[in-house]
């Protein structure tokens, strides 16, 4: 079980409360979460299922390499957030 | 028929309504403050509008309000089907136009996007389905993006006598045309002219930068063109084209609208062309020609003539049914009217967001 926590920025657009998730890889996270708020993947992901291309997933304080099939493992008690790059005006 | 008392302006930090009343044109509502709006869509005597929202970061989303503005939802969004070759499979980045499909019943919508692909809805976009005819020619291999990384379809022409001719621009891929609702598809550029291509390519319909394209109401064999390299003109149903090259102060600009029931009289608006993209000598300038390009007249009554850096884009420049009033929204966030053809300007704002797009609810 992990927890996973969302950049509040999201929340203005779409509810994606911290919630304890069941999964071994960022990619499991992810879909279990999905399938309860299913609303937050398009936020999150594209269309191939790639995280956005100004999105970054950090597991505890490792930002993740695997952007493509997030296999990033993850662990007992981790933390996954998932955050935005800062840009724009 | 009384000038329309309603438009819609789509900025990149929100959405926009502009009501008539007592003579004087004022915001009604607005709606996604912050965020930019790429296109909305909304028609006369209908609650329902839509407003295609980019967040940027989290994706291109689509929205409806089924109550004139007063509340909106996110629905369905155009989606481009996993592939397992992921180097090469497409992802929604923008959805660039937004057309009514059918002149009767409001469920049927087109929507145009980047990367190229054409989107049909037969629900009021509760659903989408990539039209797989146009997506699959083997020339869209050869598209490529203009402004943008990757090509996109910005103009959707859904003929008012025959829902099922529908004639789309596509930068960069010339204009390509449906005479069956979307199930074939053939390209129609012929006499477009790419200046910026090696003279044995400027000519290939495939590699034309339209940047704006409309059909006119009245007679639907006749269009405008407002193209990279220039104006162009067709009178008969795209089959060809010719350009124009009486208009001055440039041929350069993105937005054009043409009278809805005179098929010689369109507006466009110049800018000095390529990586400048500015007014002429800092004079915002609105051309209009009477008499299908042969000559252009210089509207500037009412409009800034120093110092001016305003750039209309692509639907920064609309018409109302009547043919009388325009509206014209620039990169700099003024946004001005005409009630006479664009004889006299008044501006209604000098300080909203960029502006992406303006719509007479019509």
């Amino acid at each position: 079980m992990a927890k996973i926590i969302f950049t509040s920025n999201l929340e203005r657009h779409c509810h994606c409360p911290t919630k304890i998730v069941v999964g071994n890889t960022v990619i499991e996270v992810l879909k279990n979460y999905f399938s309860e708020y299913p609303a937050i993947q398009s936020y999150v992901l594209d269309d191939q299922d790639k995280l956005r291309k100004n999105m970054l997933i950090a597991v505890n304080n490792e930002i993740i390499s695997d952007r493509v099939t997030l296999l990033d493992p993850v662990k007992e008690n981790d933390e996954v957030f998932v955050l935005q790059a800062l840009s724009g005006g | 028929m009384s000038i329309k008392n309603k438009f819609h302006v789509a900025t990149r930090k929100g959405w926009f309504e502009f009501i008539r009343e007592n003579n004087t044109w004022k915001i009604n509502q607005t709606a996604f403050a912050g965020v930019p709006v790429s296109i909305s869509l909304a028609k006369n005597g209908s609650d329902i509008y839509f407003a295609a929202l980019n967040h940027g970061h989290f994706g291109t989303k689509l929205h409806r309000s089924d109550n004139a503005g007063k509340s909106w939802q996110e629905i369905s969004t155009p989606k481009y089907v996993k592939k397992n070759d992921t180097d090469e499979a497409p992802s929604l980045e923008l959805i660039w136009s937004l057309e009514y499909a059918n002149h009767t019943n409001e469920c049927f919508l087109w929507a145009g996007t980047i990367p190229g692909g054409l989107f049909y809805s037969s629900d009021q976009g509760e659903s989408w389905q990539l039209n797989e005819s146009l997506w699959h020619q083997d020339a869209r291999k050869n598209w490529f993006g203009g402004g943008y990384d990757q090509p996109g379809i910005h103009s959707i022409c859904v003929n008012p006598r025959n829902d099922k001719h529908v004639t789309v621009a596509v930068s960069c891929a010339g204009v390509w045309m449906t005479n069956d609702g979307g199930e074939t598809w053939k390209i129609h550029a012929s006499g477009m002219r790419a200046e910026y291509l090696p003279p044995e390519k400027a000519y290939d319909p495939n590699v034309q930068d339209p940047h704006r394209m409309v059909q006119n109401p009245s007679d639907p064999t006749k269009f405008w063109v407002q193209h990279h390299n220039g104006i162009f003109h067709s009178n008969d149903s795209a089959v060809s084209w010719q350009e124009i090259t009486s208009a001055s102060p440039s041929h350069f600009g993105f937005a054009v609208v043409t009278h809805p029931t005179d098929a010689n009289i369109a507006w466009f608006v110049p800018a000095i062309k390529d990586e400048c993209r500015i007014p002429v000598d800092g004079k915002m300038v609105v051309m209009r020609t009477s008499n299908g390009g042969q000559t252009f007249e210089q509207l500037t009554t009412g409009l800034p003539q120093e110092h001016a850096f305003d750039l209309v884009y692509r639907h920064g420049l609309d018409i109302d049914s009547t043919g009388d009033c325009l509206v014209m929204g620039s990169t700099t966030g003024n946004l001005w009217i005409s009630e006479d053809q664009g004889e006299h300007w008044h501006s209604l704002s000098n300080n909203l967001p960029p502006i992406y797009s303006v719509r007479f609810v019509k």
